[in-house]
């Protein structure tokens, strides 16, 4: 564990997710256990007009795109998640309980999420820290190449922040409704400057 | 005119100087940019955030334990050489980088990223039309120096072609550009800022200002980066006092009637190498 304070003890989950993650909150500490399914941009459009190669119920999805050499995880960090704001929903809709991956998600995910699922945040970069914690098992859809493809991969207490939780708490939003407030303060701008 | 015929000794020598510099880049971060992370890490006052500094300063420890690369997103490479006067420029000195690059791909290994823009077919190498960019500089001995460039933090990069009036906007436009990126280029960042040259030039100039140490500003630079804390975006947007490392700048002459600026983001792993080909 990295030094510092973490705060409030992290809550141990484990794949398949099922209702427990209705009871986290945005801010929460978590750790992720079992089988995770890495999915990008490519893996997301083809799963959209294919199916979903895995089965979905309860399902982690991980917005990564893996260093693989010879069958092994070399690294495995977060992808930018905004990236798949509109290709979020069907996985959501076919029962996957967690979404992974760094810098949130827009409003409709968060809509999306309410009731059913959450997004957990990892640390972005941290790809030699994440490797530390998971185990290759497995490909779907390898021909759209290393970055693309849906990797299987097996976790153990991969540490997490719950960025969305599934009753609207959003941090990220929190976060930058407050940079805004404090830019328009700076800078004597209306709220109209920015989009 | 005479064409220099490509020299193959030089080429292997710049294959293998710029294939240890991408290992070099990728594995370990320069003792500048640690620095300023580390301190961040001590001052930082969220806990959230504090938890997201630990996680990164762990991250980097295991790297160099594991000799794997920081960041799964290994960037394209950005390079810069510089060329003493008794070497042509010719031909050898970009087939020698595209080689080395090539090889880095195999031997660090580094995540093939590179694709055609429309097609989106992946070269596999990390070369293709245009790739690598080299950049080349006159200088007293031959060194090559890589900067790999993830997207998610080039993604967020802006340019404004600012009225010559409105110089002290410019502290707005930076702040704003991270405002509008939020946790998206993996937050605490650098920024480099280009101000003046033209359209190009700005952009140029703001990838150069990330290959300026991070642990010393200037008044102007430690003003935008006091503009960009403010914000309190915070470690990957989950808030925090710390959203940007550095912010470091590079200026050039520009048009009466113009002031472009730049602002090329880099996220907080800001991978630089240099290595001197030895001849």
């Amino acid at each position: 564990m990295p030094a510092g304070d973490r705060g409030g003890e992290a809550v141990n989950l484990t794949t398949p997710l099922g209702d427990e993650v209705l009871d986290l909150r945005a801010g929460d500490t978590v750790t992720l256990s079992g089988t995770i399914y890495t999915a990008r941009d490519e893996a997301h459009l083809r799963m959209m007009e294919e199916g979903i190669p895995f089965d979905p119920e309860g399902a982690a999805v991980y917005h990564c795109g893996p260093v693989v050499q010879n069958g092994r995880l070399v690294v495995a960090g977060p992808t930018t998640s905004a990236r798949m704001n509109t290709l979020s929903g069907f996985l959501i809709d076919a029962g996957v309980r967690a979404l992974v991956g760094k810098g949130g998600m827009g409003p409709e995910v968060v809509e999306h999420l309410r009731g059913r699922a959450v997004y957990l945040a990892l640390t972005g970069g941290c790809a030699a820290l994440a490797a530390a914690h998971m185990r290759l098992s497995g490909v779907y859809f390898e021909d759209l190449g290393m970055a693309e493809a849906v990797w299987i991969i097996q976790i153990d207490h991969l540490p997490l922040t719950v960025g969305i939780d599934a009753h609207g708490g959003d941090l990220f939003r929190a976060v930058r409704e407050k940079a805004k407030t404090q830019f328009h303060q700076r800078f004597n701008t209306n709220q109209d400057t920015v989009s | 005119m005479m064409v220099n015929p490509a020299d193959p000794t030089l080429s292997s020598a710049l294959a293998d100087a710029t294939e240890r510099a991408l290992a070099e880049a990728e594995i370990r971060l320069p003792p500048d940019v640690l620095a300023a992370l580390r301190r961040a890490a001590a001052a930082e006052r969220d806990e959230i955030a504090r938890r997201e500094l630990g996680n990164i300063l762990e991250n980097i420890a295991l790297a160099e334990e594991r000799q794997v690369p920081i960041c799964q997103d290994t960037g394209v490479p950005v390079v810069y050489l510089t060329l003493p006067p008794d070497i042509p420029f010719s031909p050898a000195l970009f087939d020698g980088v595209r080689e080395g690059v090539r090889r880095a791909t195999a031997t660090t290994p580094l995540r093939p990223n590179v694709v055609d823009p429309l097609t989106r077919e992946n070269t596999g190498d990390n070369t293709g039309a245009g790739m690598p960019a080299v950049h080349v500089t006159p200088g007293e001995r031959l060194t090559v120096t890589v900067l790999p460039k993830g997207a998610g933090s080039e993604n967020v990069s802006r340019i404004g072609m600012l009225l010559p009036s409105q110089a002290k906007e410019i502290p707005r436009f930076v702040a704003e550009t991270m405002l509008l990126a939020g946790g998206k280029p993996c937050p605490p960042v650098i920024l480099g800022v280009g101000i003046g040259g033209t359209f190009d030039m700005a952009a140029a100039l703001a990838k150069e200002a990330l290959l300026l140490p991070v642990d010393t500003m200037d008044d102007y630079e430690q003003e935008l980066c006091d503009a960009v804390n403010a914000l309190g975006i915070g470690p990957m947007g989950l808030g925090g006092d710390t959203t940007a490392l550095s912010v470091k700048v590079k200026r050039a002459g520009c048009h009466t009637a113009s002031l472009p600026v730049a602002v090329n983001v880099q996220c907080w792993a800001c991978r630089r190498a240099t290595v001197e080909v030895k001849r």
